[in-house]
């Protein structure tokens, strides 16, 4: 099953984070990425720039119009996902829950990806 | 394109039983197939242009054993540099060969023994199957990427990963004891239905490499079945797998969307599929004791010899499933029994065999259980209930047309109620 692990959080928390508790944190992910490389289960992966430097499209008076910043604003923001293949949501679910943002008031949402395959019914 | 064809069919032919030749030879489960890799992926690239050797299996054993001796004597001069490590034992000693005379032609209990062997309990089931497409089915590692839709690099370490813990698990290449042994066919079958499933699933969506993995499961439960033509399990599955595949030109209309049983047009079943499917079980039930993959040939038998949906035999169905149930008691199979009851007694009765799945935590809150109540709440004349219960079906599949087909059979019920 594949799953995509969204990494949401308060941009900028690294700033406040002491120099050891950043090397944990980079550590950590290091270590997750290793292990889901070399158990055969990562799929990709990446890291969003910060939510400053996003556009956003939207209908305004019947016509897409560029806007400068974030969808939504709020305090946490989307800042990357892993795509896994695992034998179980467990899994997934397990993976999300040590990645270190987590530890820091952010939130790690597991959502699985559709598939094009289907069984009649 | 036909010379090809030809050449990769030799390739597969002959990937195990060289493999397993290897293997019993030398150890080293691991290295053997890597080896063995090379030399399927050096036959590929010169045999079309310089044409297939007299003997191809010869040739592959050849180069396979060339690479691996390559490797050990690069790494034995490695070794011999190295000066702290004095008389030990390979670090990498891997699956031990079998103690006994070793025949130097490959026999059919290695094609067995290896597939034992891709199926250990030690790996998880996307490792079995990977595996087994490897190794046993021959398959390249971009191919087997390919067809589960994930990055080759990723399909490579999960390869890599399966033999090492296959290893680590202290695997022999030996046939499993005859305790063990009905318990290991067990898993080889599940992982072949499971790579058969994963194909036929498939072929609704574009991906038509992945649909060819019923071709490929197909292909190994005849090898099994030639291997253990007194095995009745393996009779009904390779039936089953027969005849579910015999319905995939049916089972997705002009627009990709799914077709259910009942509706498909029977014209376009295989029918030679069916024929081979139907005289494998019917064969096969007259010696055997019936187990789980039989019934489901079985039943997957009746409908076949239906001409049309009206004309099924129902209530066959119904004791076949009452038989399933009782020797392999599952929810999954509840469910389809609940429909085929629903046929004969009537949609409550269907609903009312579901009501004890809603508290099994197997299967509460599952889209097919909630698919199978809409179902059953429609022929039941329910609309409004029907509708909710397509609906939540639809948000909790994880399948594309799935999804599609639950949102239209609610969508045809809006306005009914």
């Amino acid at each position: 099953m594949k799953y995509m692990l969204l990494i949401w959080n308060r941009p900028g928390f690294t700033d406040e984070l002491s120099e050891q508790e950043r090397t944990a944190l980079f550590g950590d992910v290091d270590e997750i990425m290793k292990e889901l490389t070399e158990s055969g289960e990562l799929i990709g992966g990446q890291a969003l720039a910060n939510p400053s430097q996003t556009m956003t499209v939207r209908l305004v008076d019947g016509s897409p119009e560029l806007l400068d910043g974030p969808f939504m604003e709020s305090k946490e923001q989307f800042a990357g996902y892993l795509a896994v293949d695992c034998d179980s949501p467990q899994r997934a679910a397990e993976i999300a829950a040590r990645w270190p943002d987590v530890r820091y008031g952010g939130a790690m949402e597991v959502r699985p990806i559709m598939d094009e395959a289907g069984t009649e019914m | 394109m036909t010379e090809d064809r030809t050449v990769e069919d030799l390739l597969r032919t002959f990937a195990p039983q060289v493999l397993g030749l290897l293997v019993r030879r030398h150890g080293q489960f691991d290295r053997c197939e890597d080896a063995v890799q090379e030399a399927l992926l050096a036959a590929a690239t010169q045999w079309p242009g310089q044409g297939v050797p007299d003997n191809p299996r010869a040739w592959l054993l050849t180069v396979a054993t060339r690479r691996l001796t390559d490797e050990w004597r690069s790494e034995s001069a490695r070794r011999d540099r190295e000066v702290a490590v004095a008389r030990r034992e390979p670090a990498y000693a891997g699956v031990a060969p079998a103690a006994d005379a070793e025949p130097a032609v490959p026999t059919d209990d290695d094609t067995l023994t290896l597939l034992f062997l891709c199926c250990h309990p030690a790996l998880p089931g996307s490792a079995q199957v990977a595996l087994t497409l490897r190794a046993v089915g021959g398959l390249s590692t971009a191919q087997i990427a390919r067809a589960h839709l994930v990055p080759e690099a990723t399909m490579s370490q999960r390869i890599r990963r399966a033999k090492q813990r296959v290893e680590a698990a202290g695997a022999r290449f030996t046939m499993p004891g005859p305790a063990e042994r009905g318990e290991r066919l067990g898993t080889v079958l599940r992982v072949l239905y499971l790579i058969f499933n994963e194909g036929y699933t498939a072929s609704t969506g574009p991906d038509l490499r992945r649909a060819e993995l019923t071709g490929e499961a197909i292909r190994l439960a005849r090898i099994l079945r030639g291997l253990l033509p007194d095995d009745g399990e393996v009779a009904g599955l390779l039936a089953l797998m027969l005849l579910t595949d015999a319905h995939r030109a049916a089972r997705v209309g002009p627009d990709g969307e799914l077709v259910p049983l009942a509706e498909q047009d029977r014209s376009r079943w295989d029918a030679a599929a069916i024929a081979e499917g139907v005289a494998l079980i019917t064969e096969a039930l007259t010696w055997s004791p019936p187990g789980p993959y039989q019934l489901q040939a079985a039943i997957a038998a009746v409908h076949a010899e239906a001409s049309t949906a009206a004309e099924t035999d129902w209530r066959q169905i119904v004791a076949l499933y009452r038989l399933l149930a009782r020797i392999a008691p599952n929810p999954m199979v509840t469910l389809n029994q609940a429909v085929a009851v629903a046929m004969v007694d009537g949609p409550r009765a269907g609903l009312a065999l579901l009501t004890p799945l809603d508290a099994d935590e197997r299967t509460a809150g599952h889209h097919r259980l909630a698919a199978v109540q809409a179902h059953l709440l429609e022929l039941a004349g329910e609309v409004g209930a029907a509708r909710e219960a397509y609906l939540a079906a639809a948000r909790g599949t994880t399948s594309r047309p799935e999804q599609r087909y639950l949102e239209v059979r609610a969508a045809r019920l809006t306005g009914q109620g």
